[in-house]
């Protein structure tokens, strides 16, 4: 009987953990100890992205048919309470280690030397979109100013209040560009206006939109998201 | 005691602390794997919160805008080590001890259909230690499904580095739907898994201390056949 015994207090224990995980999910998730054990997996998880990571090869280009025009819009807030940036008075300024640090214009912008892109946006939700960008490849921007390019970090400001940063070599990589238009115009309001990075080899929520400041660092910017629980590195 | 005709049921303990870290990660995989559908459903229904993993979703929402689709994130990003860990642990041992070939093997189309029809009038007997056709194929059938679930999940987890592995999918959205019907197909075993077990409990036993043995059957209708 000991046996038996022994096998309902097994089968007790086995249901009533069970239970107990369905019932108090939510509990376990909000410990600060569990979250403690997330957040290392997440910083191994930045790691082996990091590694993972290959400077050379291309995201997956789509022909012209497929790039959607009417390009679906994303924000925490609406698209009325999208900041509007005046191009007569915005400056986009720059910080940390780069030797030229005059602030820029949009038409100085605007002057850069463009290419076009037709990528997919893959969104942390699971929804994907192919769009198609213009704009001026960050790695000939960040060389143009005199970035120190052996940093670790290139951070981002926006005007909406956004932060984000990324690693120096998805900045270097040939698809990082900023996006000065969407769909052959020029970036609307909502997109972004005057550019948003555009980086096909991550989330959609690294790729800021309203740019003010860019700054080279080798201490790893906050991002918005991540200071939200997202992982950092986010590659895709 | 050592009636020869005694059924015992042994477990490794490489079978052992593989299988309860594949049960566990695949419970925190498919529960955050809910939350995570939510935030933007395939079909048209989402999974109750109370059966998901991520956190007090409205909290979160209140603190922080976000629906707790982060945290949900952040353990399906842990347990995928987990899983993936213990799986690739478990086949490895499986192929190299020959528990695959002993236990899971031979099984083909026509003891299948004849311990499934028996099985379907409740005629099949659950004999501790060795399995049936129905059980082989289903433990065939769950490690396939398992495997599918981790390269669909390299697939959208990576579909750019990784790229053209979506296309064995259909594309990245493929990817996310065989990703999901594999999970269902993960979830229909656990469910019949775990019934069968609550009816034969020793192999309960069995799997947490090695080792649970039942007297010699008397003679009955299936053993008859």
């Amino acid at each position: 009987m000991t046996l038996d015994l022994n096998r309902r207090r097994l089968l007790g224990g086995g249901l009533s953990l069970g239970a107990l995980t369905l019932l108090t999910g939510c509990d376990v998730s909000d410990d600060d100890a569990v979250q403690k054990v997330l957040a290392s997996f997440s910083r191994w998880n930045d790691r082996v992205q990091a590694a993972l990571f290959n400077g050379q090869k291309l995201a997956p280009t789509f022909p012209e048919a497929m790039a959607v025009k009417d390009f679906r819009y994303n924000a925490w807030y609406g698209p009325e309470r999208a900041p509007r940036l005046d191009p007569a008075e915005y400056r986009l300024s720059l910080a940390g280690l780069i030797a030229d640090r005059r602030p820029w214009t949009v038409e100085q912008l605007h002057a850069l030397p463009q290419m076009s892109q037709i990528t997919r946006h893959v969104c942390v939700e699971g929804w994907s979109m192919i769009g198609k960008w213009n704009g001026t490849p960050l790695a000939t921007f960040l060389q143009r100013v005199g970035a120190d390019t052996t940093a670790k970090y290139v951070g981002f400001e926006c005007a909406d209040g956004y932060y984000e940063g990324i690693d120096m070599a998805t900045a270097l990589h040939p698809q990082t560009i900023m996006a000065f238009g969407l769909s052959d115009e020029t970036l609307p309001t909502k997109y972004g206006f005057p550019f948003k990075i555009r980086i096909p080899t991550k989330l959609g929520f690294k790729n800021p939109k309203f740019v003010t400041t860019i700054y080279v660092t080798n201490q790893q910017p906050r991002g918005f998201w991540t200071d939200r629980g997202y992982n950092w590195f986010s590659g895709i | 005691m050592s009636d020869p005709n005694d059924q015992v049921q042994h477990h490794a303990i490489p079978v052992r602390v593989t299988h309860w870290l594949m049960a566990l990660s695949i419970l925190v995989m498919i529960g955050s794997g809910w939350r995570i559908y939510n935030a933007n459903p395939i079909f048209g229904f989402t999974f109750p919160e109370l059966f998901t993993l991520g956190g007090d979703g409205e909290a979160t929402l209140a603190r922080s805008n976000d629906p707790g689709v982060a945290n949900a994130l952040a353990w399906h990003f842990a347990g995928m080590w987990v899983l993936a860990g213990s799986f690739l642990l478990f086949c490895l041992w499986g192929l190299a001890s020959g528990h695959f070939r002993r236990d899971f093997l031979p099984v083909g189309p026509k003891s299948f259909f004849r311990d499934f029809l028996a099985a379907a009038r409740f005629r099949l007997e659950h004999r501790l230690g060795s399995y049936n056709a129905v059980q082989k194929v289903f433990y065939w059938g769950v490690l396939a499904l398992v495997t599918v679930m981790i390269v669909s999940g390299i697939a959208i987890w990576k579909p750019v580095q990784t790229y053209p592995l979506e296309l064995l999918f259909g594309g990245f959205q493929g990817a996310r739907l065989i990703h999901f019907l594999a999970m269902a197909g993960i979830a229909g075993f656990l469910l019949v898994h775990v019934v069968l077990v609550a009816l034969v409990p020793k192999t309960l036993v069995a799997m947490i201390f090695g080792k649970a043995s039942s007297p010699a059957h008397a003679p009955n209708l299936e053993s008859g056949q």
